[in-house]
C-alpha cells in the first residue's frame, strides 16, 4: 500500500473522518492551496488526520512536520514522499 | 456594576425531557426518566438502571466538525449552552469577548470517549489513540468547548466537587459577576454510563441495584438503598443585575445566597472532634447560605434536597433540615426522583427548578417515596404542590458530594419584577 499515491480524495476522507467536515468547503481540487486555517482544520485534525493516513498506507509522518503542513498539498507531498513503516 | 447576579437563560436536557420547558411539563406531571441502561450492556453488572437522556442526535445540533471531538455528556453541554443563551436573548455582538466567561462543574470528565480510546491504546497500539484525547476526557472539556464554541474568553475554569459541583460553579460565577464580568455561563452537565463510569461509580457503594425503575431510587423512604446514576443537568445564564436591566432582560430569579461547607472523613486525619459524635458541616452550610441571603429561614418556600437516599445520608439531611427550619417546618422535595443523580449536573438542574417554580407557584413533586415518620420532613409527593404566591418567593437547594462537599443555595425571586410591574419576568413559552 506503501507505494499507492494518496490523492486528494483519500486525504479529503481521512479528514472528514478524523476531524469532521464544514457544510460550507467541499475539499476538491479548488482548496489544494487553501490554508488549513481557512478550510477550519486545526493544529490537532491535522495530528489526527496524519495519524490515519499513517494507519491506512503503512507509512510514518513526523508529528511536527504534519501539524506545519499549511496546505492540503503540502499534507499531500509530506504523505507520498514518506518513508514506509518499518522500511 | 452592581453586587447582584441575575440568571437570564436556562438550558436543560435531562433524563425526563429535551429542553427546558419538556424537562418542566415532564417534571410537573410526575414522568420519570429512568430506565434500562441503554448506552452500554449493563447485564453483567449490580447496577442496571439509568436516567439516560431521551431522543438527543447530536448531529441534529451540532456542526459535525465538532462530533469526532467530543464526549457524548459534552455534546448535550454544547447544546444546553446553546439553549441558555438563546433564551437569555443576549446580542453578544455588543459584549467584548473578556466580557464574557464560562464556569461548569465536572465529576469525571468525558470517561466514554476516554474509555474508547483506551481500549484501542491497549488493544491496538497508540497510533489509534485518537489526538483529541488530548482533551475530550477532561474535567475542564466543557468549559472550553463552550468557550471557543461562543468567543467567550473571559474568566473561566472547572469546578470538580462531585454532585455539590452544580452549586460550587454557580458560585463562583456570581464571584466572577462581582468582580465585574457581565455575563457567565455557569452550571454542570454531566454524565459517564459507560462501563468505566459505571465501575467507578459502583465502587462509591452507593448505587441502588434495583431492577424497577420506580423504586430504585427512594430518597427518605424506609426503603432507600443508594440511587441512580443520571446524565444531563441544566447551564444557567449569569449576568450582572444592572447590566441585565439595562439591556431590558426577562429575569428568572435572583443567586442570593451561598455556602460551602466540608466534613473530614470519620477518623481522617481532618477529624479533630474524634469521628460519629461529630454533627455534619450541612446545617451550617445551610444557615450560612441564608445569612449570604439574607433571608429568614421563614422566608423559604421550597427546599430541593440532595437527596441520597442512603440511609445515614438522608437520616443526616434531614436533621440539618429540620434543625434550621423545624419538623415539618418547610416543604422538601427532590425531583431528582425522576432523573437519577446527575452528579455535577444535578444540582444544577435543582437550581433551574427551583427558579420555575418560583416563577409557576408550584412545587414539583418527590415521586415513588413515601417518606419515613421518623425524619419528620414535609416531602411533596403526589401532585405539584401549589405555592403561595409569597412576595419574595425563594428557594433552597441543597447538594452534596461524595468526599465531605456540602453546599447550599439561595434562590429568589427578586429581579424579575414580578411583584412590581410586568414585563421583564420570564414567561412560559419561551421554547
Amino acid at each position: 500500500m506503501s507505494n499507492q499515491e494518496i490523492t486528494l480524495d483519500v486525504l479529503a476522507r481521512a479528514l472528514l473522518e478524523s476531524a469532521g467536515a464544514d457544510e460550507h468547503t467541499e475539499l476538491n481540487n479548488e482548496v489544494m492551496d487553501v490554508d488549513f486555517d481557512e478550510l477550519g482544520y486545526d493544529s490537532l485534525a491535522l495530528l489526527e488526520t496524519a495519524a490515519r493516513l499513517e494507519r491506512d498506507h503503512g507509512i510514518e509522518l513526523d508529528d511536527d512536520a504534519a501539524t506545519s503542513a499549511k496546505t492540503p498539498r503540502e499534507l499531500l507531498e509530506l504523505a507520498n514522499s514518506a518513508h514506509s513503516a518499518g522500511s | 456594576m452592581s453586587e447582584t447576579a441575575v440568571v437570564t437563560g436556562l438550558g436543560v436536557t435531562a433524563p425526563n425531557g429535551l429542553g427546558t420547558e419538556e424537562y418542566w411539563t415532564a417534571t410537573l406531571e410526575g414522568c420519570g426518566g429512568i430506565g434500562p441502561v441503554t448506552r452500554f450492556d449493563a447485564s453483567p453488572y449490580p447496577a442496571r438502571l439509568a436516567g439516560e437522556v431521551p431522543g438527543f442526535v447530536a448531529d441534529d445540533h451540532l456542526p459535525n466538525r465538532l462530533l469526532p471531538q467530543t464526549d457524548h455528556m459534552t455534546r448535550l453541554a454544547l447544546v444546553a449552552a446553546d439553549w441558555a443563551m438563546a433564551d437569555a436573548r443576549v446580542e453578544t455582538a455588543g459584549y467584548g469577548e473578556f466580557d464574557m466567561g464560562v464556569m461548569t462543574a465536572s465529576s469525571s470528565g468525558g470517561f466514554e470517549f476516554g474509555q474508547n480510546e483506551l481500549r484501542r491504546l491497549w488493544s491496538k497500539g497508540s497510533k489509534y489513540v485518537s489526538a483529541y484525547q488530548s482533551f475530550a476526557w477532561f474535567y475542564a472539556v466543557n468549559t472550553g468547548q463552550i468557550s471557543i464554541r461562543n468567543g467567550m474568553r473571559g474568566p473561566s475554569g472547572v469546578l470538580v466537587s462531585d454532585q455539590a459541583g452544580g452549586l460550587d460553579a454557580v458560585a463562583q460565577a456570581r464571584r466572577q459577576i462581582r468582580k465585574g464580568t457581565k455575563l457567565i455561563l455557569s452550571g454542570g452537565i454531566d454524565g459517564s454510563i459507560c462501563p468505566w463510569g459505571w465501575a467507578a461509580q459502583l465502587a462509591s457503594g452507593r448505587l441502588s441495584h434495583s431492577a424497577d425503575p420506580d423504586r430504585a431510587y427512594l430518597p427518605f423512604d424506609p426503603a432507600a438503598s443508594g440511587h441512580v446514576p443520571g446524565e444531563g443537568g441544566a447551564l444557567l445564564v449569569l449576568e450582572d443585575a444592572d447590566a441585565a436591566a439595562a439591556r431590558g432582560a426577562s429575569v428568572y430569579g435572583t443567586i442570593a445566597g451561598y455556602a460551602a461547607t466540608f466534613d473530614p472523613r470519620p477518623g481522617g486525619p481532618g477529624d479533630h472532634a474524634g469521628g460519629s459524635g461529630r454533627e455534619p458541616a450541612l446545617r451550617r452550610a445551610i444557615e450560612l447560605a441564608l445569612a449570604d441571603a439574607g433571608v429568614p429561614a421563614s422566608g423559604i418556600d421550597v427546599v430541593f434536597a440532595d437527596a441520597a437516599a442512603i440511609p445515614e445520608l438522608d437520616a443526616a439531611e434531614a436533621a440539618a433540615i429540620t434543625a434550621v427550619f423545624g419538623p415539618y417546618g418547610v416543604p422538601v422535595t427532590a425531583p431528582k426522583t425522576m432523573t437519577g443523580r446527575l452528579y455535577s449536573g444535578g444540582a444544577s438542574l435543582d437550581l433551574a427548578a427551583a427558579l420555575l417554580s418560583l416563577r409557576d407557584h408550584v412545587i414539583p413533586p418527590t415521586t415513588n417515596v413515601s417518606p419515613a415518620a421518623g425524619y419528620r420532613l414535609d416531602v411533596v409527593t403526589g401532585p405539584p404542590r401549589p405555592a403561595p404566591p409569597a412576595a419574595a418567593g425563594a428557594a433552597l437547594v441543597i447538594a452534596r458530594g461524595y468526599g465531605g462537599f456540602n453546599s447550599a443555595m439561595v434562590v429568589t425571586a427578586e429581579g424579575t419584577t414580578d411583584d412590581s410591574t410586568e414585563g421583564t419576568r420570564k414567561g412560559a413559552s419561551h421554547e
